[in-house]
């Protein structure tokens, strides 16, 4: 069966599709958490609806609501042991004994907890926390499931780790999941969508290469990866740089345009046949193991970063801090923006 | 290492305070009470006399458990403690739900409107209560002046119920107040998320995670309710010959003290037994949930359904 959800906020239209993983991307404050609230019926919308599969889910208060959230804090109840606390929704529905103890050995097992059951949380490790978080909200078999930012609480590594294994999770069951987060790591990675938020709006709505590759906004530019932003005039039709240099760009020119905006790893270091190219020294390296990030001053004051990737280990890289390096980079690398 | 001596320092005055003011007089209490009574000040006889020998006395916990008109008093006041405890709890939790529910803004003046009666000295407020209930008290003013029949409301049960409840109130709600503001409000929205309508949050979560705050409330209340004796002897009818009472008349009207000493000591055990149980009870009932391990599913065949 298939379902979709639309959500509706102010200015904010979004329709999620059934099994889909979107992943609500944007700064703290931006509203990403509100709207996540809203769906799961703890704030009230003032305006607009917000529905489920057909059904008008927009008074209907969270307890009736079929669609269950993961919380960033995990609200583990204290007072249960992890197998109560997986089987608190099922209880609540009046469920059978037998059936919950066979879904709650289930879910234990979905999330490679067996034999946690009898744990109380406070026992338990972060990690495993999240895991019996996960389980309890995916236990009553929600059409679809919220993520409140499911893997700040983690290290670096298990965070890794735990993402592919939601991935893993969402595509076994099938269900529909819209994640909160503000790493775009996470979003690039993760999501089958990205929408982006800034202040209580959806500013860009797409795959992860087409946000990323194809901003529709300085703002999501910076946001998501690191983006090389450089003020634009555009004169007779032609894109020039603040300097008076020409650009070569492979797209249209957008009546506003204002900004370009290249990625540092679309920069090449040394002379190519690019299109475009400028000169300038090489201020700053920051070396992060798979890759060496040059910060190189212009002429005209303003720094560009170029990303290098280490495949070829570290002596591939040859410019030092203090050489004058030439920096050049495709047409299509150009990304034009509007104000 | 330079914490240990002050530390020790800290628990010597600590402990010889418990000695000083709670272990020294119940023992003297605890000596009067199997001491014979003697015509005399004071009005019991030495254990060690100048002619040698023990005296020890029973007598006095002899007529303590064979006299009923003791057995009554502490039954009595157990029944009168427990019956105040229970209507304290039932309205002291609401208000200490409301007061933590509040905007956060409103909560001090809230609990310093709980907090407002010990401004004022506890014999001022039960005279006060005194000139509410007479016959021709306020209460009774405003009936007749409905035209309805005045009602008989000071020395009775009644009274002295309104006196406890009155007095009690706020040892209830504090604790309650205190346990329930640091209740994560987030385990609330989590059981709502979980198909949890408010009444099964309430008694899921709120009610469980409280119970802690219940239990500090309820031997708040009732210690003291046990062995009250100015709110009975002020409100209450002659008939409520409670603990506190029986005890303030043994001492000062019959002058028996080694019986008032052993009744003292009587209600001190049945309150120390009081907390114990509490204290089980709450570790029972809030320890997990013993949810079945549900390793292997068919352990539980639908045969045992219930």
């Amino acid at each position: 069966m298939r379902f979709g959800a639309v959500v509706a906020v102010d200015a904010l239209d979004l329709t999620v599709a059934a099994g889909e993983l979107f992943v609500l991307l944007g700064a703290s404050g931006s509203g990403k958490s509100t709207l996540l609230r809203a769906i799961g019926g703890f704030v009230q919308p003032d305006a607009g609806r917000i529905m489920l599969n057909g059904v008008d889910l927009t008074v209907m208060p969270p307890y009736r609501r079929p669609v269950n959230t993961m919380f960033q804090s995990y609200a583990l109840f204290p007072h249960m042991n992890v197998a109560a606390n997986i089987g608190f929704a099922l209880r609540m529905r009046g469920m059978q004994r037998a059936e919950i103890d066979a879904r709650v050995a289930e879910m234990l097992e979905l999330v490679r907890l067996q034999g946690f059951g009898t744990r109380r949380p406070a026992q338990l490790s972060g990690g495993q926390q999240q895991r019996v978080a996960l389980a309890r909200s995916l236990a009553p078999r929600p059409a679809l499931l919220l993520l409140d930012e499911p893997l700040s609480a983690l290290d670096r590594n298990l965070r890794r780790d735990t993402r592919e294994e939601l991935v893993r999770l969402q595509r076994e069951l099938g269900i529909a999941f819209i994640l909160v987060t503000h790493d775009q790591e996470e979003a690039l990675t993760m999501a089958d969508r990205i929408g982006v938020m800034h202040a209580g709006r959806l500013m860009q709505l797409g795959k992860p290469a087409e946000v990323y590759e194809r901003p529709n906004s300085r703002l999501v530019a910076e946001f998501l990866g690191a983006a090389n932003v450089l003020p634009i005039v555009v004169r007779n039709g032609r894109i020039e740089l603040a300097g008076g240099m020409p650009v070569q760009t492979a797209t249209v020119t957008p009546s506003d345009a204002a900004w370009l905006a290249i990625r540092p790893e679309r920069m090449r270091l040394g002379a190519s046949n690019a299109a475009n190219r400028v000169a300038g020294v090489v201020v700053q390296r920051s070396y992060a193991g798979e890759t060496l990030t040059h910060l190189v001053r212009l002429a005209d004051g303003s720094t560009l970063r170029a990303t290098v990737a280490l495949g070829q280990g570290l002596s591939a890289a040859q410019a030092g801090i203090g050489d004058t390096v030439t920096l050049s980079w495709d047409a299509d690398a150009c990304i034009v923006l509007g104000r | 290492m330079t914490r240990a001596p002050s530390r020790t320092a800290v628990l010597t005055v600590v402990w010889a305070w418990l000695l000083m003011l709670l272990i020294l007089p119940t023992l003297i209490v605890l000596k009067i009470a199997f001491s014979y009574p003697a015509d005399s000040v004071p009005p019991y006889a030495p254990m060690l006399r100048p002619g040698g020998g023990l005296h020890i006395s029973t007598d006095a916990f002899s007529l303590i458990l064979t006299d009923p008109l003791y057995a009554h008093a502490l039954l009595l006041s157990l029944q009168v403690a427990g019956l105040s405890t229970a209507i304290c709890l039932l309205a002291g939790y609401p208000m200490a739900l409301g007061i933590a529910r509040s905007p956060e803004r409103w909560r001090s003046l809230l609990l310093l409107l709980v907090m407002l009666p010990f401004w004022t000295g506890f014999l001022m407020r039960i005279n006060a209560w005194i000139g509410l209930l007479q016959d021709d008290g306020w209460i009774n003013t405003a009936i007749i002046a409905l035209g309805l029949a005045p009602l008989r409301l000071l020395y009775t049960d009644t009274a002295m119920y309104i006196g406890m409840i009155y007095t009690y109130l706020p040892f209830m709600v504090l604790p309650l107040y205190a346990r329930l503001s640091q209740l994560d409000a987030r385990l609330l929205d989590a059981a709502a998320d979980l198909g949890a309508p408010p009444w099964r949050v309430f008694l899921a979560v709120t009610l469980p995670l409280s119970l802690p705050g219940v239990g500090a409330g309820v031997l708040l209340v009732f210690i003291p309710a046990a062995g009250e004796y100015v709110i009975p002897e002020l409100l209450g009818g002659p008939q409520a010959q409670l603990v506190g009472r029986v005890l303030w008349q043994e001492f000062f009207q019959n002058g028996d003290w080694p019986t008032a000493s052993a009744l003292a000591c009587t209600l001190l055990l049945l309150l120390l037994l009081l907390p114990g149980a509490i204290f089980w009870a709450v570790r029972v009932i809030s320890s997990p949930k013993v949810a079945s391990v549900p390793s292997v599913a068919t352990e539980h065949p639908p045969a045992i359904q219930q």
